[in-house]
């Protein structure tokens, strides 16, 4: 048997950094609103993989609890965001978010 | 008849509220008949109370009523109740005894007046306030009587307020009073604060544990609410104006009895000026004798039938806080109480003259009137030589007993009472020899009869009415019967009203043992020995003799030149007293006001709007930075996580 020897948290770690770093820059760059729906959800699932990972390093059940939450809470949001979203599309040409400040100020 | 003390002020009341409803349906003159039967009642049932008093024992009159608890709120319980002891009593009787008197000359004194049924209105409710003024059993309620005879007093100095004259003297009487009842009020919370009770047996039973300082600014307080009451100096300057009002108005409330509610009050609360540091009583008795003098000044030059009489009023008021501050509380009530007969019935007089004179209320415009008015002109003699002090009339067993005791304080007030008393029978004398005796100077057209008035008038724009009568002839008449009664009762008690307290007689001194277990802590000592008291009574009957003397030589031979000199202007305008005011009032100190209203417009709301101003611009940097771009808020986001986990990370790593 070719033993591999389980790698540790720290590729894990990585990676969920990676991603909500992803998800963050594009939030912040992107312009238009679904896309930006988009790395919401990449933001919060780089934050699940670090639950389930540490959840498994500390061999604490607590972690995937809170997954099981994100994942609740996320799907209510989508079913929000989104249906803004196509409200937005229905009255206006597109969804760029910088068309969309009449609470200035 | 203890049970009825509620009855005495309950009358008027019932008499108030019934005119008011049922008045004007009553109409000219049964109104006036049934506000006089009201107060006649009352007057019944005092007697009743007084005499059912009389009977108890000399310690135990004192009786008191509780209808019900006012005020329960925290530590302060105020019952709404009344008191009966000799003090109250004695002011109830002579309340409701002179305003029984005053109502029935008020039916004839107000005839055709189409506000008629009013004046009978405000005229009960006066009697109402002034009884629970002397009957509350504690200071709350005295003080809500006080505030009603002011306001009553204010209602009837104003009552024909279509003259604007009148309308302000109200005002002024009204707003001068008020400077008075802010001390009144300081004076019982200060007695809360330090008693915890407002009840008078309370007060009494409390007062020797008060410390000086508290009694000290109790009693000062006190006397500034009186001085407004009482038209003392600084605060006298309303009660010669309130002579705007009907005359049986000045008779009853401005010569009679609201006007001494503040040497009732002080009496009233004499334990606690015992209490007070001693330069409190200095300043009532000084204060009261440079009032009694400088009004008397002010008499002797006044040409108004009934402005003579105020300022004898503001004059006397001052000999009763002398008798206050030198301890002499008896005396005080007792010129209190002869002072109420003589001078009621002298305001009384001078209304039935201007009643027949049509209106006219200049004394030089009078003369000669006795034989037209023989029973006012008798009965006005009577009042004038009690209040001269003439011998065995009550004014010189009142006036007497104060100087007594003013000498024994000091010497000096002693000789201001009697140069005053010699004022008095001065400027009295005038008095009565300018409107009933001398020739006639009314059976002229004015012009002819006295030019100098005419003059006056002319150039002052005065028209008839305003309390001058008729440019042409005038028929002087006798009052009618309702206005002469009255007369014919009170002079009488004019007359012998003195020997309630006097010291010829085997009963005498009845009134200093029937108040004395009221003021029994802050009666003075009487230390002067017999000779002492009588060469002090023969030189203060010398004095008003000598008045009377001074005045006849003068005025009944009309030397127009020693009328001249003592007639001096300063004199008749009051020592410039009012008009500095209205001077200081219109210059200097409207400058002050002026400068007090820009400091509140520009520095108190300054600051206020300042701040406002100060939040609304900053609010509208702040607005700025909600742009309404989404991506705005998200770089917010963000550098808020990464402020909070690098915050975490130096707490992790320190």
């Amino acid at each position: 048997m070719l033993a591999i020897a389980p790698p540790g948290p720290g590729p894990y770690l990585a990676l969920s950094a990676a991603l909500f770093a992803l998800g963050a820059a594009g939030l912040l760059v992107r312009r238009n609103a679904l896309v930006m729906f988009m790395c919401v959800e990449l933001m919060l699932n780089a934050v699940n993989l670090s639950f389930v990972t540490l959840a498994r390093e500390l061999d604490d059940l607590g972690g995937q609890i809170a997954v099981f939450f994100v994942l609740v809470v996320a799907a209510a949001e989508v079913v929000v965001g989104l249906g803004i979203i196509v409200a937005i599309f229905r009255r206006r040409q597109g969804a760029t978010a910088d068309d969309l400040s009449v609470l200035k100020g | 008849m203890h049970d009825l003390i509620w009855l005495i002020p309950a009358l008027p009341l019932a008499g108030f509220a019934f005119l008011a409803f049922f008045g004007k349906r009553l109409g000219e003159p049964a109104a006036g008949w049934v506000a006089t039967l009201a107060v006649g009642a009352s007057f019944l049932t005092t007697v009743g109370v007084y005499l059912s008093l009389l009977g108890e024992d000399h310690t135990e009159r004192a009786y008191t009523q509780t209808l019900f608890t006012w005020l329960p709120v925290g530590g302060l319980s105020v019952d709404f109740g009344f008191l009966a002891d000799p003090l109250s009593i004695t002011m109830c009787l002579f309340v409701t005894g002179i305003a029984t008197l005053i109502h029935l000359y008020s039916v004839g004194y107000m005839h055709g007046d189409e506000r008629f049924t009013k004046f009978f209105v405000y005229l009960n409710l006066f009697v109402f306030s002034m009884l629970m003024l002397v009957l509350g059993d504690n200071l709350l309620i005295t003080f809500l009587g006080w505030e009603g005879v002011g306001a009553c007093s204010y209602f009837l100095i104003s009552f024909w307020h279509e003259d604007e004259a009148n309308a302000s003297a109200g005002k002024k009487a009204f707003v001068t009073n008020r400077i008075g009842d802010f001390g009144f009020m300081v004076a019982v919370f200060f007695t809360f604060g330090a008693l915890g009770t407002l009840n008078y047996q309370g007060i009494v039973a409390a007062s020797p544990s008060l410390a000086t300082t508290t009694a000290t600014v109790i009693a000062a307080m006190l006397f500034l609410g009186a001085c407004g009451k009482s038209a003392q100096l600084p605060l006298y300057v309303w009660l010669p104006d309130a002579m705007a009002g009907p005359t049986p108005v000045s008779a009853l409330i401005h010569a009679a009895t609201m006007v001494t509610a503040g040497v009732y009050l002080m009496t009233r609360m004499n334990p606690v000026i015992v209490e007070a540091a001693s330069w409190v009583p200095w300043m009532i008795a000084g204060v009261g004798a440079a009032t009694a003098l400088f009004a008397a000044t002010i008499a002797v030059a006044q040409n108004d039938i009934k402005k003579v009489l105020a300022y004898s009023t503001v004059s006397q008021l001052g000999y009763m806080f002398l008798a206050v501050g030198s301890g002499a509380y008896v005396a005080a009530i007792f010129h209190m109480v002869t002072h109420a007969f003589f001078k009621a019935l002298m305001f009384l007089g001078s209304g039935s003259v201007i009643h027949g004179m049509g209106g006219e209320q200049d004394m030089r415009r009078m003369g000669a009137l006795r034989k037209l008015m023989p029973i006012t002109a008798f009965t006005f003699i009577v009042g004038w030589l009690a209040i001269a002090g003439f011998p065995f009339f009550s004014g010189f067993f009142s006036k007497d007993e104060i100087l007594l005791y003013a000498y024994e304080k000091s010497p000096i007030l002693w000789a201001v009472g009697t140069v005053t008393a010699l004022l008095t029978a001065f400027y009295m004398t005038r008095q009565v020899i300018l409107v009933f005796f001398g020739e006639a100077r009314w059976d002229r057209p004015l012009a002819e009869a006295v030019p100098e008035l005419a003059a006056e008038r002319e150039a002052n724009h005065v028209h008839e009415g305003h309390g001058a009568g008729p440019a042409g002839e005038i028929h002087p008449h006798e009052s009618p019967w309702t206005m002469l009664t009255p007369l014919v009762v009170l002079a009488p008690l004019a007359f012998v009203g003195g020997w309630l307290n006097s010291p010829f007689w085997g009963a005498g001194h009845f009134l200093e043992h029937w108040l004395e277990p009221v003021i029994e802590f802050g009666e003075a000592p009487m230390t002067a020995g017999t000779g002492a008291k009588i060469s002090l009574a023969l030189i203060a009957t010398a004095a008003g003799l000598l008045g009377i003397a001074a005045a006849g030589a003068v005025y009944l031979r009309k030397r127009q030149d020693l009328m001249a000199k003592i007639e001096q202007p300063i004199l008749a305008k009051g020592w410039y007293y009012d008009s500095s005011i209205a001077a200081f009032m219109g210059g200097p100190g409207r400058k002050a006001f002026d400068a007090v209203a820009w400091f509140d417009k520009h520095v108190i709301d300054g600051a206020v709007n300042g701040v406002a101003t100060v939040v609304g611009k900053g609010a509208d940097r702040g607005r700025l930075v909600q742009t309404g771009y989404v991506r705005n808020y998200a770089l917010g986001l963000t550098f808020g996580v990464i402020l909070l986990v690098g915050l975490f990370l130096t707490k992790a790593v320190f």
